[in-house]
């Protein structure tokens, strides 16, 4: 599924410009990643794709639909069904077990209870967390957490992955397990846009968008 | 350009390959999800909820005890109203035209007992000059406020008592010197049995005790006297054969036109003079006024019961501020603003009609207690089973309307942010 940002400015109450007439095509299958300093507008450009928030001028078109005339109701579909995100911080739910962690990922597709936690519990085991799947996140360890992240996102099968510094939290080991298990998503097809300031994690992807204030400076290949 | 295509709407055919716009499922919460994700909720933070929970149960509590309490004891009373009947009627002399004491003719009895409808009649004459004494040495002001009335034999049948100790006059009080207590007045001279030939001094004579009677429930006047026959009290007291008042027990259905028939009977001179009441109705204003007391204690239910809505609210508030990380990601897991509101209004409503189910338990067991300890009748009106869930349900919604639409207007990566 594509992603397309055409002239998209980005300005949060205050006269911040978060974003400057940003324009970029992100073909269906491509592997992204966006690098750049912290406040380079990375996270603002990311939540503009999956469409949590509307840019302030410019247009968003995901998979060919023009976002920024859908409701939020259209937008939540969009999101349910077809966009997976994964955060630094995890935002996994302490009281629920990995298997319903992964499986509250689907809630919003109207998925019976039952379905979604065969699909969670086979995309733990995709993970490589199979041996893990009655265990709270506090019994995990930082990568195992992400890791259970990752299934949440991937396991209903989004078009697109969005993921905001993933590794962030990790150690470069934990990091490195949860990258080569975000890089073998791609062979699925689904479009992966990851955030890093890391230009070490940047260079095993194929294209690299370099941020700084708010614009793309450089859009890098191979 | 191609806009958002919503389901069941058709792709356009003409659309170039590329660019093809996929159709999009809409995101869902059925109820039955919708119910887990709230129960999920309250279950992650329990003693929360279970401390909130418990002012809606106070509140509830509170009203459904005042409900099943004051249900109970009038139950109980209407039982008593329904054992003694309602059919018993007293005619008294009252007042004539003039204002003068008016006096009903020793005949107005034989009258009354044949009058169509009625079953039975009982006379009692006041003795005015007459006061009861354990004895003769007790000062003559120490009279215990206990009257001295002449009764007939079926004075108990007719108002409906019986007797604790002894008997009641018989044939044999009419020539000997014999005396029948009220409740009352036997507490009063302390006399709880019959046997070893008690003795009271009444006037200048000596009258043996026979008899204790019950309470009599519809007429508690009765209690406080001392019942000789009438013979004696006109041997003894030079006592009128006038009654000053007379019970009458018509049939069950004909009380009111009884009654209207009454005064023209008792004294056809003087009708206008002779007043009829029926005791039973003093019973069932009482019942009444059970249920008028319950009206002011419900209001104070109310009051508990909006403090503990407000306590839920307050309790909301907070909880939504504390997860909005949880509403940051349900967002971007695809729930519009419409899914987050709902689900913390099923949760704050899910816990009030917890608090609520938990209420009725705590009044009905207040109520259990209190009908126990009075030997009352245990009842819990039908309908609190159904009212007290439902009504701490709307209380919950309405607590969670305002936090419900905080947490749906919250920015969903202001939230992830945080």
């Amino acid at each position: 599924m594509s992603v397309e940002l055409a002239q998209v400015s980005k300005e949060y109450p205050g006269g911040v410009l978060a974003l400057r007439d940003v324009s970029v095509d992100i073909p269906a299958g491509d592997q992204v990643a966006v690098v750049g300093p912290s406040g380079s507008g990375k996270t603002t450009m990311l939540t503009i794709l999956g469409t949590l928030e509307r840019p302030s001028s410019g247009q968003v078109r995901v998979a060919g639909h023009d976002t920024t005339r859908a409701s939020d109701g259209q937008l939540a579909g969009l999101r349910a069904h077809q966009i997976g995100f994964v955060f630094q911080a995890f935002h996994l739910q302490e009281s629920m077990t990995a298997v319903d962690n992964v499986a509250t990922g689907m809630l919003y597709t109207g998925m019976p209870l039952a379905r979604r936690r065969e699909l969670a519990r086979a995309a733990l085991e995709r993970v490589g967390l199979g041996h893990r799947l009655d265990f709270k996140p506090r019994q995990l360890s930082g990568g195992e957490r992400q890791r259970v992240a990752i299934a949440r996102a991937l396991a209903k099968r989004p078009a697109i992955i969005l993921a905001d510094e993933p590794t962030g939290n990790l150690d470069s080991k934990s990091g490195a397990g949860v990258l080569s298990v975000l890089h073998e998503l791609g062979s699925d097809g689904a479009t992966l846009v990851l955030i890093t300031h890391d230009v070490n994690i940047a260079g095993e992807f194929p294209r690299r968008l370099h941020m700084r204030d708010g614009e793309i400076v450089e859009d890098e290949r191979g | 350009m191609t806009d958002m295509v919503l389901p069941g709407e058709n792709v356009p055919a003409h659309t170039p390959p590329p660019d093809t716009p996929t159709e999009i499922g809409r995101a869902r919460l059925p109820f039955r999800e919708l119910i887990g994700v709230a129960l999920q909720g309250l279950r992650t933070r329990k003693l929360r909820a279970a401390l909130s929970a418990l002012g809606i149960a106070i509140g509830i509590g509170a009203m459904v005890a005042v409900v099943g309490v004051s249900s109970s004891a009038q139950a109980n009373l209407i039982a008593e109203i329904d054992s003694l009947g309602t059919n018993l009627l007293t005619i008294s002399p009252g007042t004539d035209f003039l204002g003068n004491s008016a006096v009903l003719a020793p005949s107005s009895v034989p009258m009354i007992k044949h009058m169509l409808h009625v079953e039975n009649a009982a006379p009692i004459y006041q003795l005015t000059n007459a006061n009861v004494y354990r004895t003769p040495f007790v000062p003559a002001e120490q009279t215990g406020g206990i009257g001295v009335d002449a009764a007939s034999e079926n004075l108990p049948k007719v108002v409906g008592t019986t007797l604790a100790a002894g008997h009641f006059l018989a044939g044999v009080s009419q020539a000997y010197p014999e005396v029948v207590l009220g409740a009352q007045a036997a507490a009063t001279l302390q006399i709880t049995r019959v046997s070893g030939h008690v003795m009271l001094y009444i006037g200048n004579q000596w009258f043996v005790v026979v008899g204790i009677l019950n309470p009599v429930k519809l007429d508690s006047s009765l209690d406080s006297v001392a019942f000789i026959s009438l013979p004696m009290a006109e041997k003894y007291f030079q006592q009128l054969p006038e009654p000053s008042e007379v019970y009458v027990r018509s049939t069950q259905n004909n009380v009111t036109s009884v009654a209207n028939l009454l005064p023209a009977t008792a004294n056809p001179q003087d009708p206008s003079g002779v007043s009829v009441d029926r005791p039973s109705d003093v019973l069932e204003a009482r019942a009444a006024a059970k249920g008028q007391f319950t009206t002011l204690l419900l209001g104070l239910g109310a009051v508990a019961l909006l403090v503990g809505a407000i306590g839920i609210a307050n309790i909301m508030v907070i909880s939504v501020l504390e997860r909005r990380g949880e509403i940051g990601l349900r967002r971007a897991l695809g729930a519009t603003r419409g899914h987050i509101s709902i689900q913390f209004l099923a949760e704050s409503a899910l816990l009030a009609a917890i608090g609520g189910a938990f209420g009725l338990g705590i009044g009905a067991g207040a109520t259990e207690i209190y009908s126990a300890a009075k030997h009352e009748p245990f009842i819990v009106p039908l309908y609190a089973l159904i009212a007290a869930p439902t009504a701490g349900f709307i209380i919950g919604a309405l607590a969670g309307l305002y936090p419900a639409a905080k947490a749906a207007r919250l920015s969903p990566t202001e939230a992830l942010r945080a």
